[in-house]
């Protein structure tokens, strides 16, 4: 059954549709009685019918996460609200997170839910307002370029601590030159600073910015640059989301922070650069350090290095007085005294030896002599005793028989001798 | 790169004079050793302070001349915002 717009039934014509209250009607054999699902049913067909594929923009309201993965919220303009139901299918589809107060144009149907009568969108596709095209375009460079390697950390370039000259690639007149112009002179006034003038929205920016950045480089004009601009729409930021703009940035040898827009803003531009800045100020506070924390520093080292050192000298003077005092160097002599004593000690430890054992050997002599005596030959002479020797040899004779009649014999008295001849022997 | 990047930079400067403090805190150093290290720190402490306070102030902008070439110029806001108008 399809009722197409205007085609519940007819009253007759003449007639006025039945007032609410009116006793009786004279249509009443006419009328058509709708049960609620009926009539509800009807609805629906004359809804969906008509808003099938539709548009709709406005603002999020009441926003739910149900666990089921489906989405249930309002959009709003200024006076009215339609309900809103986006399930899961679609909704894990989409490229950005619905939230509250977020503009959005959502594509869909208009139908009932027939349980509480209630007429809502059903929400197949939604976008941000403003991106659309942009936006999808957005999506598909950054997804290029970061396949390709363009955002790799392992590409991203040091800044350079306290850069020599630093260039502002931006529009001479944009807010961005006075905030960052601002924030250098507040932290390091002497720093020296190059603007190359560059259109940073409209034909030919992107162009234009790519110039700037492959120009610096040729010529070595810069150690580091901030590429960026003040706030502003998508469109006004779109420079900064160009191909050839993310390329030069990438090809820069000086170092690039970015410093577009708001903090929410991000570009292409953000994600290849050596480093993002949250805003064009921010990236001044990144690449100037505060001047006077640095003097600070080296103020601080410098009183450290003289404390130090004279540490050190403390120390070695104390040492050195400790030395001088020491009983050695107030007394030289004094090693070599202790030696003589210990010298003389030695010495008279080395006579009184030798005179103990001159002493030992001359006593043992003595009783050698004495035991001599008593046991020698000399003095068994004395007591009358002789000794006879055989001559020429000497022999002592203690047998007859080692005599020939004729030997010459020597005989030993206590005192002198006399030689005898053998006239006999006897055994 | 530019003429300072040649000389020393401020970082390194720095970080040398912190490790001279360093090595001459711990101490075990020879008399010799520690007056050369001293003298390099005071070095790299003057070179840092002249590093801070030597560049002057100076903000340019790039123009292109008439014959197509980049020439840097002072800056003023004032003036460049007039030739804007």
């Amino acid at each position: 059954m399809k009722i197409g717009r205007g085609a519940v039934p007819a009253w007759p014509a003449g007639r006025s549709a039945p007032i609410l209250g009116e006793e009786t009607s004279p249509l009443q054999s006419v009328r058509q009685i709708f049960s609620v699902s009926d009539l509800t049913r009807n609805i629906r067909f004359l809804l969906e019918e008509n808003f099938s594929a539709i548009w709709v923009e406005g603002e999020i309201s009441n926003f739910k996460l149900h666990s089921s993965g489906h989405s249930y919220f309002s959009l709003k303009d200024e006076t009215t609200q339609i309900q809103c139901v986006m399930f899961r299918r679609e909704n894990q589809s989409l490229q950005f997170e619905l939230k509250e107060q977020l503009k959005v144009i959502c594509f869909g149907k208009v139908s009932v839910y027939p349980v509480r009568g209630q007429y809502q969108l059903y929400v197949e596709r939604a976008e941000p307002k403003g991106i659309g095209a942009l936006g999808l375009r957005f999506q598909e460079l950054k997804e290029k370029l970061r396949k390709e390697g363009l955002f790799d950390e392992t590409h991203k370039k040091e800044i350079p601590y306290l850069p020599g000259k630093i260039a502002l690639v931006t529009s001479v007149d944009g807010a961005a030159l006075r905030d960052i112009l601002n924030v250098l002179n507040r932290r390091f006034q002497n720093a020296h600073i190059l603007i190359y003038p560059v259109e940073v929205q409209g034909v030919g920016a992107a162009e234009s910015i790519v110039e700037a950045i492959e120009n610096l480089n040729e010529n070595g004009l810069a150690d580091v640059m901030i590429v960026g601009r003040g706030g502003g729409s998508l469109e006004d930021l779109w420079a900064f989301n160009e191909e050839i703009t993310a390329r030069a940035i990438f090809n820069s040898e000086i170092p690039v922070i970015s410093a577009v827009g708001h903090e929410v803003d991000f570009t292409i531009a953000d994600f290849v650069a050596d480093l993002r800045a949250p805003t064009p100020s921010a990236a001044a506070e990144i690449v100037m350090p505060l001047k006077e924390d640095l003097l600070l520093k080296v103020s601080y080292s410098k009183e450290r290095l003289f404390q130090a050192v004279v540490g050190l000298l403390k120390t070695w003077k104390q040492e050195l007085k400790q030395l001088k005092e020491s009983y050695s160097l107030k007394n030289p002599l004094a090693i070599f005294e202790i030696q003589f004593q210990r010298l003389d000690e030695l010495r008279k430890n080395l006579k009184y030896f030798f005179q103990a054992l001159i002493k030992y050997k001359e006593e043992k002599l003595s009783s050698l002599i004495g035991q001599l005596e008593a046991l020698g030959p000399l003095a068994t002479l004395k007591r009358g005793f002789s000794v006879s020797l055989q001559l020429p040899n000497e022999k002592v004779i203690v047998s007859s028989s080692q005599l020939q009649l004729g030997d010459k014999v020597k005989t030993k008295l206590q005192k002198g001798f006399f030689i005898s001849e053998v006239q006999e022997t006897h055994p | 790169m530019s003429q300072e990047t040649k000389e020393i930079p401020f970082e390194n400067a720095l970080k040398k004079l912190e490790a001279v403090v360093q090595s001459l805190e711990n101490g075990d150093l020879s008399l010799e050793e520690a007056l050369k290290q001293y003298e390099e720190g005071v070095h790299m402490a003057d070179l840092c302070t002249k590093r801070l306070s030597e560049a002057e102030k100076r903000v340019e902008v790039l123009i292109k001349t008439d014959a197509g070439k980049l020439k840097a110029v002072p800056f003023e806001e004032e003036s460049t915002k007039k030739r804007k108008k």
